[in-house]
């Protein structure tokens, strides 16, 4: 087991940097010139041609990566004499935002992070629950209801359920106030109440294909040989369904899930904008918007990341969950 | 039968699903007696509901698509009429099941020790750790799996497919059930370990003195161990009769026809394998007549009854059998084909 966690993680890392080259790269080969975007619409070739050079975008490639990867693990000066310094670990400079990248995401990736984690107790309870439910009343108005939420859920945009959800609980009945983003720390409160609407808008799209895979993974199982000969020793329905239906049918729910949990870590971008949320998603949004590269390439990279660790986590959870995977 | 009170009563068995398609009538007033000590044999081509069958007798086949009406009887209890939480006693206490695939018969998740005492424990709970331990280890061991110290904490998936059979044979075996139903044991093992599983289960069965109602494709195989026979066609009983006479004296044309796919198969030297032309019906709407008549290869032909009437269990000779012809054509047809 500890050779297969250690493989892993090895694998794990080897593909951090795989990524983050790949990443690099993808940007560096926009027709866009980086060096051109460091300063205004009137910015004179002079300008252009010393940022260039101070910014090391004259360099080939791979120094340029190279450069990167020294900044993230020692910090890095953006321009010569009175340069920017970025502290470690720095995922560059936006000249843009006058900010380094790092900072910013720092301050973005807790309001994703809060987003998220709501977001995904909440789906997955929806999900596996209506599934479950539904699976074990199959063919009555329990699973009637739960599959009719799945298909409305998977059929209804997100911005959809977003604005609807803000008409109805905000401008309607005054239920909640306008979303406005507050940080756990300086207001739990409020960061609560600010975070529902996202929570449950997020939740009601994402639980729409987990209601639907919790069930048919139920049944599936429900019919297998083992299920059978559980009930034919004499177990309790109960224990049934937890023990050997249950079990098995929720592995595969385990890997899917947390790779949705670190894709929306990336940031959810629609919701984001939506309740106006300033999470990686609306980070993002607006560097495109920008042609903000520097930006753009540091949440690519965070949100490769976080799928690349899910990953891992998931495969060495696996292990963990699967005697079969195990003994490989 | 001989007993005056078997172990076994079943009576007028009907099981049905609903389907989309229309109700199919898996299995269509089966009766029939096993006595304790007792092996049964049912035969039947794949289809004939012998799995539904057996299911239906452990209550296994639950969901509101199934409909199960009939009697059966254990020990003069009508387990149809049980609540499910007395009904759950039976599972696995009075009645075990091997199943036919020992590969997924076995759940992937826990190791074989933990499952076999599971299956002890459901029965017998609060037994101390050290003593159910000791249960589980004898009987690995009785079923012949070497190294059980090492082996209860092993996964289904590091066992081969004759060995899962044997954990499952264990595991059916833990409780001394009174009857044990064997539905296809060997059917999914290599040829060599078939034997051996049926030998296993033949020894066990008179060790604890329990009925064994063993489904098989091949009659040939089980010969020696079975006494009763029933033979399956589409959901109801062809031909019921100890097995010397099924052999010697076979008064259904199916039952005619396997024995000669059995037959012929054994003298494989000179003939090929004579197997029943023709393929069983669908079990949806089964017409007023005799299932069996579109493949029937009776030389004076199908009779005029055959297409309108449903032919009724009745002895005929040694047998039961469910047929038109009359007595004096059977005996004919047996004469010439199958004395010895
Ligand atoms: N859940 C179900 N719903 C509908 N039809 C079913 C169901 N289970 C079994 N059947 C039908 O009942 C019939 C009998 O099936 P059964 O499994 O008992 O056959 P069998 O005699 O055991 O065959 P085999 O030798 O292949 O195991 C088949 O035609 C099958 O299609
Ligand atoms: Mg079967």
């Amino acid at each position: 087991m500890l050779i297969f966690i250690a493989r892993r993680l090895l694998f794990a890392l080897a593909l951090l940097f795989a990524v983050s080259a790949f990443t690099y790269v993808i940007f560096a080969a926009l027709p866009s010139d980086p060096a051109a975007l460091t300063c205004g619409k009137n910015c004179r070739p002079e300008v252009i041609a010393m940022n260039r050079v101070r910014l090391g975008y004259d360099k080939p490639i791979v120094v340029q990566y190279g450069q990167y990867l020294k900044g993230i693990v020692k910090g890095r000066t953006y321009g010569a004499s009175e340069g920017v310094h970025c502290p470690a670990p720095s995922l560059g400079y936006s000249f843009r935002k006058h900010q380094c990248v790092t900072d910013l995401i720092t301050r973005s990736l807790p309001v994703t992070a809060s987003v998220a984690l709501g977001a995904f107790v909440l789906w997955m309870l929806i999900g596996i629950g209506l599934g479950t439910m539904a699976a074990l009343k199959r063919g009555r108005w329990p699973d009637r209801l739960a599959t009719g939420f799945s298909v409305v859920g998977i059929s209804l945009p997100t911005f959809f359920v977003g604005l609807l959800a803000i008409m109805v609980f905000v401008i309607w009945t005054g239920l909640l106030p306008f979303p406005r983003y507050e940080g756990i720390t300086s207001n739990p409160a409020k960061w609560f109440m600010s975070l529902i609407l996202p929570w449950f808008t997020l939740a009601i799209v994402s639980a729409s294909s987990y209601v639907r895979l919790t069930r048919n993974g139920i049944l599936e199982v429900m019919n297998e040989e083992f299920v059978r000969l559980g009930l034919a020793k004499g177990l309790r329905r109960r224990t049934l369904i937890v023990k050997y239906v249950m079990r098995a049918a929720l592995l595969p729910i385990v890997t899917i899930a947390g790779l949705d949990f670190a894709a929306l870590l990336g940031g959810a971008v629609i919701t984001e904008s939506v309740f106006n949320l300033p999470g990686m998603g609306k980070l993002s949004i607006m560097a495109v918007n920008d042609s903000d590269l520097p930006i753009l390439v540091a949440t690519t990279l965070v949100a490769a990341v976080f799928i690349v660790i899910a990953n891992a986590f998931v495969d060495i959870l696996y292990g963990f969950l699967d005697p079969r995977v195990r003994s490989y | 039968m001989t007993n005056a009170t078997p172990l076994l009563s079943v009576r007028d068995l009907h099981v049905s699903f609903k389907t989309n398609d229309g109700i199919v009538k898996a299995v269509d007033g089966v009766s029939f007696d096993v006595a304790n000590g007792q092996t049964m044999g049912i035969v039947g081509e794949s289809g004939s509901g012998k799995s539904v069958m057996v299911s239906a007798i452990m209550r296994l086949n639950f969901g509101t698509d199934v409909i199960v009406s009939g009697q059966i009887l254990l020990n003069g209890i009508d387990l149809l009429a049980l609540p499910e939480s007395e009904m759950r006693q039976v599972r696995g206490r009075d009645i075990a099941m091997i199943f036919q695939d020992p590969l997924s018969a076995l759940n992937p998740f826990y190791t074989v020790g933990y499952q076999i005492a599971e299956a002890y424990l459901v029965h017998h709970p609060k037994t101390p750790k050290a003593q159910v331990e000791a249960i589980v280890l004898n009987a690995l061991d009785k079923v012949g799996i070497p190294d059980a110290r090492k082996r209860i904490k092993s996964y289904p998936h590091e066992f081969s497919g004759g060995m899962r059979q044997r954990i499952v044979i264990a595991m059916a075996l833990i409780n001394k059930p009174k009857l044990l139903i064997a539905d296809e044991p060997t059917t999914a093992l290599d040829v060599t370990v078939q034997a051996q599983i049926l030998e296993l289960i033949d020894s066990l069965r008179e060790e604890n003195n329990s009925a064994v109602m063993l489904i098989t494709h091949d009659l040939g195989v089980v010969a020696e161990t079975i006494q009763q026979v029933m033979v399956m066609y589409a959901g109801r009983t062809a031909e019921y009769a100890a097995v010397q006479d099924l052999f010697d004296t076979p008064s259904h044309p199916y039952t005619q026809g396997l024995l000669r796919a059995v037959r012929s198969f054994d003298q494989s030297t000179r003939g090929s394998l004579v197997s029943i032309s023709g393929t069983p019906p669908s079990l949806i709407n089964l017409p007023e007549a005799c299932a069996f008549r579109p493949r029937c290869s009776h030389e004076k032909g199908p009779l005029s009854a055959c297409a309108t009437q449903r032919p009724e269990l009745r002895t005929i000779g040694a047998s039961q059998s469910a047929c038109h012809l009359s007595a004096d054509e059977v005996s004919r047809v047996q004469r010439e084909a199958f004395s010895k």
